[in-house]
């Protein structure tokens, strides 16, 4: 904040407790639910190690992000590197499915993707925020173009099943209207003489001032329909040309709807760090990012190898492996060093041969839930139709999220949304128990309570519900802070010749930032102890 | 939650299929039209509010166990398979991991009461070929819940 307007505004805690009172305490709650935490990353630029041993070896295990950056980095400071991945591509939670694609959950169910050409849908990442600087730094030296996703968008909508009687609200009209209409009440608070104990005279003077600009109030304090309102809100008749209708102000949402409408969490949750602007996508699909890995690291790589076992002795680490396909007998590969970054969901379930510490680290960390369902529209109605083109809608339903596109603007033929994105909740894993064709049948009916163009446009859909995805049995590593406290260092320190990666052993759970973090932290360890043995 | 209310007790019976029985394998599942799959999540996104032991399978254990309760084989990892499964011997065994989970599998402790678990267990333990006659009753699984929620 500039120094001349550094007004001296009420502690949060005080207006938490002025909002409590006036709109009671489910609104308080809303509010300081908003108020949220995000864990910052500590990228420093390009990792530089040393040169390695003469013929010093490391063996990866997994070719994801965290995999596929250690891969990179050792084999750049001189080792020998090899990657084994169960899976018949790189990249692993960085994924995206086309037109074409064939993907088999466990259980058996098969979808065949039929989306058409250039259309996608990332299960898995699908956003890159601004001061996600390890990714981003990866991205422009593999030269992965990126292009902006857009988060908030104001001419999307608010939905709630309990309030305005089912009917989606722009979010231009939420937003503005709960501002100005809490606006209008503090300044109520404040003229009525309940801020008195509080501030001083001026900056009880100052405060309503603010209030003034921040909810556009008028000469009274009152937030009403005007132009000025409107030129926040949106207008009901827009300013034309010509002998075009005059401009006519919209009506503002009254406070007692706003307050009963239980959005305030959903208004604020594009303020979150994660989700600030700028904030950024691979053009072309999240997996453009794996593959430029991949280019780099394939001749590296082993597919379609599952890891049955992972040993030990003073001077090397044997892993022993199958055809993940075709089985057969089991094969051994062995290396000075190991960096593994299978998930924990996988690794508790493999011999390996650590410590107890990093054996009960590994054991500890139960998976996250996560559903996410790409739908096929015939056309882009939610563009021609109610112009919104890119951003988030969100609802109170099970699918959380109407996701729209934020590229191929305007263009004709199909568009796929992201039409569900159930995370680590009750209907995460109710989508979940269900047959990847009822999870689309699910979306597109909740869906259709948003867009009733649902039913008509639809052509294909694909839903992937991470705890059946073959690879990992789940989502993402869910640590509680007493988890941490108990297992974290357990699970990061080097045991013997092994070290652990991934966004399991960060402290941005779920994103490739952490995932990245990871594997360059634990590979200048790694490399350490490796140069003084 | 839904504009879909009415369809909630249609939907639940219908997720629950036919009654239980000590088949071997679990009763096909009936198909569900949109409107009963919409209206067959919780009403809540903290808790469970689905009820009865068979519909909790349904609802939630079936996402990886499946719905025969044949678990999964074919990944990097395993799902564990429920079958004939002799530490379903005795009711704690199970009841205790759906509280606490284990390994990649979460607690379910905070989202489900104590009858919600006693009947998903008892379900488990008399279907999928297992037939333990004892009832685990939600008195036992208060007893094993931690003193602090």
């Amino acid at each position: 904040m500039h120094q001349e307007d550094d007004v001296k505004l009420p502690s949060r805690r005080a207006l938490l407790g002025m909002i409590g009172q006036v709109a009671g305490g489910a609104a308080m709650y809303q509010a300081m639910s908003s108020i949220g935490y995000a864990a910052e990353s500590d990228y420093r630029g390009p990792v530089k190690l040393s040169r390695a041993k003469p013929g010093a070896t490391v063996l990866v295990l997994g070719a994801g992000l965290a995999g596929m950056t250690a891969a990179y980095e050792l084999r750049a400071a001189g080792y020998k590197v090899q990657i084994l991945e169960f899976n018949q591509r790189a990249g692993g939670r960085n994924w995206s499915l086309r037109g074409g694609d064939r993907y088999t959950e466990l259980g058996g169910a098969t979808q065949n993707v039929d989306f058409a050409k250039g259309n996608y849908i990332n299960p898995g990442p699908w956003r890159i925020p601004y001061h996600h600087h390890a990714v981003l730094d990866y991205c422009k030296r593999l030269g992965v173009a990126l292009e902006p996703f857009i988060q908030v968008n104001y001419n999307a909508y608010l939905h709630n099943t309990n309030a305005f009687g089912g009917k989606p609200q722009r979010f231009r009209h939420l937003q503005t209207d709960l501002q100005g209409n809490v606006a209008e009440l503090l300044a109520k608070v404040t003229n009525q003489g309940g801020l008195d104990q509080a501030v001083t005279k001026e900056d009880r003077e100052r405060l309503l001032e603010g209030l003034k600009a921040w909810g556009t109030l008028d000469k009274d304090y009152r937030y009403v329909a005007s132009s000025a309102t409107s030129d926040k809100r949106g207008y009901e008749i827009d300013p034309g040309g010509g002998l075009m209708p005059l401009a006519k102000a919209s009506q503002p949402i009254d406070l007692k709807d706003i307050l009963g409408s239980g959005m305030w969490a959903q208004v604020n949750s594009g303020n979150l760090y994660e989700f600030q602007s700028a904030i950024f996508e691979p053009v072309g699909g999240m997996d453009q990012i794996g593959k430029a890995f991949e280019r780099e690291l394939k001749p590296l790589i082993r597919y379609s190898t599952k890891v049955t076992r992972i040993e030990q002795s003073a001077n090397k680490v044997t892993v022993t492996y199958v055809d993940a396909d075709k089985g057969g007998a089991p094969r051994q590969a062995s290396a000075d060093w190991c960096v593994c970054t299978i998930p924990l969901s996988i690794l508790s379930q493999i011999d390996v041969q650590v410590g107890d510490p990093m054996k009960n680290a590994i054991a500890a960390v139960p998976y996250g839930a996560s559903v996410k369902v790409g739908l096929e529209f015939k056309r882009r109605f939610w563009e021609e139709d109610e112009q919104i083109y890119g951003g988030i809608s969100q609802t109170n339903l099970p699918i959380r999220n109407i996701s729209y596109p934020s590229t191929g603007f305007f263009s004709k033929g199909p568009g796929v949304l992201l039409g569900c994105y159930a995370f680590d909740n009750v209907h995460a894993f109710r989508f979940t128990a269900m047959s990847p064709e009822e999870r689309v049948r699910a979306a597109l009916e909740m869906g259709a309570q948003i867009h009733p163009q649902y039913k008509s446009e639809f052509k294909t859909g694909v839903a992937v519900a991470w705890n059946r995805v073959p690879f990992i049995n789940g989502c993402y590593a869910r640590w509680t802070n007493e988890l941490r406290e108990q297992h974290y260092q357990n699970l990061c320190a080097v045991d013997g010749r092994i070290v652990l990666a991934g966004e399991h052993a960060s402290y941005i759970p779920a994103w490739m930032e952490g995932a990245i973090l990871s594997a360059l932290d634990a590979i200048e360890r790694l490399h350490a102890k490796a140069q003084a043995a | 939650m839904f504009k879909l209310l009415p369809a909630v007790a249609t939907a639940t019976a219908l997720l629950a299929g036919a009654p239980a029985t000590h088949a071997q394998t679990a009763a096909p599942q009936p198909t569900l039209t949109s409107q009963q799959l919409a209206a067959s999540f919780s009403t809540n996104t903290a808790r469970f509010t689905q009820q009865g032991g068979e519909t909790l399978y349904r609802s939630i254990c079936q996402g990886c166990h499946m719905p025969g309760g044949e678990g999964a084989h074919s990944g990097a990892g395993f799902f564990p398979d429920l079958r004939k499964n002799q530490k379903l011997a005795a009711g704690a065994y199970p009841a205790l991991v759906v509280l606490n989970g284990l390994h990649g599998m979460p607690p379910f402790g905070h989202q489900l009461d104590d009858q919600q678990v006693a009947d998903v267990v008892n379900y488990i333990r008399s279907n999928f070929g297992n037939q333990y006659s004892d009832v685990l009753t939600p008195q036992v699984v208060s007893g094993m819940r931690p003193a602090t929620k």
